[in-house]
Parts: C-alpha cells; structure tokens; sequence
C-alpha cells in the first residue's frame, strides 16, 4: 500500500478540462517535486488532493483511506496534509507563534501552553524563533514563508503540499525558504510544485513533469536531466536549465 | 432612558446584525435570502414608521407593549439591519484564502468563521460601528412620538413649562453633542486597543496625508 496514491484524477473547469486523468503515488518521507509549465494544472492537482477543490473523477488515498469517497471526514484527513501556499496566507491577525498554534488548539485541542510551546519549537526548525511575537505584516516574504511552513510541520503531518512556495518571493529570499525545506526531506513526505530546478535536482527522489493535465513523465532527477525518454522532457528541461542555469 | 436605548439597541443589533451578516455571507440560498429580505425591509421604511406599527400597529392583533419596550424592539431590529450591512462588508473584505488556509488545517466551516475571519473582520468594522452608535444615540430622539420619556421628551416638557425654549434645546444639544464625543473618543480606544499591524486603515490614513 503507498502512502499517497492518486488514481485517474480528472478535472475540469467548465468545458475545459485541466486534468485528463492523472495518476502517481508518494510514499512514507520521499520527495516528489512535480514541474512542468504555467497552466498545465500542477495547483489544480494539489488542491484536488486535499479535496479543497475535488476532482470530478477520480480517487485520492492516503494511509488507506479513501478521500475521495463521501464519507470521508475531511477534517480530520486534511489534519495529516499540510499545505503551503504560494502566496503565504498567514492569519493576518495572529502573531507567528500563535499562527503556528492556532491549528493545534482549535483542531488537535491540544492545550494552550503546550500548543504554544510547540509552536515556538516549530518556529525555531525555520530559524524564526525571534520573530515568534511579530505579526505577518511585520514579516518579509521570506519569513512569511517559513511560518507557513512551521504552521504546517506543527500539526505532525503524514505529507505537507507545497504550491509554487518561491515564486511569490524576491531571489534572494528563496535560499532560506529551500533550505528550511531541504531540512525536511526524508523527514516528513513532501510533494512539490516548483519551478526551482536546482532544488528539484539535488532534493528530490523523483520529478514528475507535467504538461496539457497529464504526467509526460516521470524518474529520478539523474534520469530526468541526462537521460530523459521523452523529446518533450528534453526539450522543457533544455530550456528551464538555460534560463535558470544548471544547478 | 436615552442611553439604555442606546445601549440595549446597539447590543442586541449587534448580535441581530452579526446573525444576519453571517447567514447572508455564508448561509445557503433560502437563508441568504431571507437575510436580504430582511434587511429590505428595515432598511427601506422609517424608523418612525416601524416604532407606529409596533407601539400602535400591533395592539390591533393583540401584541401590546409599553412604550418603552415598544422602542426598544423597534431600535433594535432596525439597527440590526444597519449593522448586518456593516459587518458584511467587512467580512466579505477578508481575503477568501483565509477560509482556505483555516480549512486545509483541518478547521471546519464555523471554526474558520469565529477563529480566522470574525476577529479580522470585527476590526476593520470598528470605524463604521462608530457612526452606528453615534447616529443611534441620537435618533433614540426619535421615541417621544411613542411617549418615551427620554432626553428630548423631558425636555420638551422642561421647557414648555418655563416657556424657555431656545435655552433648553441648546442645553440638550450640547448633551448630545457631549455624549457622542465621549462615546467615540471610547470606540478610538477600543479600536487602538485592538489594533493589529496590517489590519484596518490606519496605514492608508499615513498614505492619505503622504
């Protein structure tokens, strides 16, 4: 049994079909970083993985449960997926600290204190413990970034989802963001929408590339960038690593 | 009498116009509607006129009250209706993605309301709450056609009985007019008490006089 499997996931957005059936599988600590061009539904896919936005056809399974089915109880399932968005969305409201604890308060119940001196253990694995009073306005979009991170590693989940979690930020803030994930890998599952390919190179046990809703591809990163089967792949990763340099 | 209507109106319009913004934000389409329905109707015709049909409309089905709480439903329902609208601009300000971020969490629907979208949300309508109050406190006046004793009633008595009308209703203008300053010097404490960075207007306000 894998830890995350995802069979046939179709999608559509009114007459336009934005995933044509997708299938792969992640298992228990692996990296997978899916990549392929803007439009090609790799945010679609996540956000049908966490059934915020549910496939129409399709079924998604985690630790043996099926997500997908109507009887699943989604907030207690979405409790093992974290998610980190590309445009942060931090708790305006709440200061870091209590971003990081709000989840473990209001949905694990767990008690304040201890909710809180969790948080703060979260916040130091990101190197944000002295930010733990400062609110997400008072934050760079670096910082922002790694709370976001922390809020999700805090509810111990089985995989954390992350959508594109560099693009929304200035070059040189990325590194503290891909370190901090780099930390995690073969720690906690993690699947990756990116368009880093340095990091999908040197972190990931397996690239997934994706174009037109379907899986073109998919194989080690070694496989991917030297030996790659498919003229399609050659030719995206051809042009990605010309523009973005080869590490 | 003035400020217990004004207390009580503005509090239980409070906890109607928070039902009613919710259930128009997020209820489904039967409750959605009837929020605006609602909302129509208390928005759309005189206060004075719905004091008439509580206080001297409804004894006619045998539904009688006093004056006094004749004017306290009657301020307090149409002062709902205006809240309601308040507080849904404010929670429909709140980017969507809030929800999302509660929901992916493992929240529910009403844990992301109350945790993530209200206490943002009820900031940002403190401004606008502090017109409501002001404006409330002043149209209680609007009672002593249902024989409230109120300020203005007792003052209309005050002074046809010394037959010193311009003193009187420039003394009772000046309370008001106290009231309402003390009443929003109040809510700018409470509103700078609250205050979270990067919530509400205060940074377009720096902006305004840039």
């Amino acid at each position: 049994m894998h830890m995350l499997e995802v069979k046939d996931i179709h999608k559509s957005y009114g007459s336009y079909e934005v995933l044509k059936g997708v299938s792969f599988s992640v298992e228990k600590e692996e990296t997978k970083v899916i990549i392929g061009t803007s439009g090609t539904g790799k945010s679609t896919l996540l956000k049908c993985i966490n059934q915020l936005d549910p496939p129409d056809k399709g079924e998604v399974w985690l630790e043996g449960e099926e997500l997908t089915s109507p009887s699943a109880d989604l907030n207690r399932i979405r409790q093992k997926i974290g998610f980190v968005f590309q445009d942060f969305n931090l708790f305006n409201h709440l200061t870091a600290m209590q971003n990081v604890s709000i989840g473990l308060e209001k949905v694990k119940k767990m008690e304040k204190g201890k909710a809180r001196e969790k948080a703060i253990e979260e916040l130091k694995k990101v190197g944000l413990e002295k930010q733990a009073d400062q609110y997400p306005a008072q934050l760079s979009g670096g910082q922002k970034q790694r709370v976001g991170i922390a809020r999700a590693l805090a509810m111990d989940p089985a995989i954390i989802l992350f959508d594109e979690p560099t693009s929304a930020l200035d070059p040189e803030l990325i590194g503290d963001v891909l370190e901090v994930m780099k930390n995690l890998a073969g720690k906690v599952a993690m699947l990756i929408v990116t368009h880093e390919m340095g990091f999908a190179r040197n972190v990931a046990d397996e690239i997934i590339f994706m174009e037109g809703g379907h899986i073109i591809e998919c194989g080690s990163p070694d496989q991917m960038f030297n030996n790659a089967c498919k003229a399609r792949t050659r030719e995206f990763l051809g042009k990605i690593s010309t523009l973005y340099g080869k590490e | 009498m003035t400020l217990l209507l004004t207390f009580v109106a503005i509090s239980v319009g409070f906890a109607i116009g928070l039902l009613l913004a919710l259930g128009r934000v997020y209820g489904n389409k039967i409750i959605s509607y009837s929020c605006i329905a609602y909302l129509e109707i208390f928005r759309g015709t005189p206060l004075l006129v719905q004091l008439f049909i509580i206080y001297y409309g409804l004894p006619a089905v045998g539904i009688i009250f006093t004056p006094i709480t004749a004017a306290l439903i009657g301020l307090s329902l149409n002062s709902g209706a205006y809240q309601a609208e308040y507080l849904r601009g404010s929670i429909q300000a709140i980017p969507a993605n809030q929800m999302i971020a509660g929901r992916t969490l493992g929240m529910t629907r009403f844990q992301s309301i109350r945790s993530i979208i209200l206490p943002q949300a009820l900031r940002i309508s403190i401004p606008a709450w502090s017109n409501e109050l002001i404006y409330l406190f002043k149209y209680t006046s609007i009672v002593v056609y249902i024989q409230v004793r109120d300020l203005t009633f007792q003052a209309k008595d005050i002074a046809t009985q010394s037959s010193r009308y311009l003193e009187t209703f420039l003394i009772v203008a000046l309370i008001y007019l106290l009231f309402t300053y003390i009443f929003s010097e109040i809510v700018d404490q409470v509103e700078k008490h609250v205050r979270i960075p990067g919530i509400g207007l205060s940074q377009t306000i720096v902006k305004r006089n840039a």
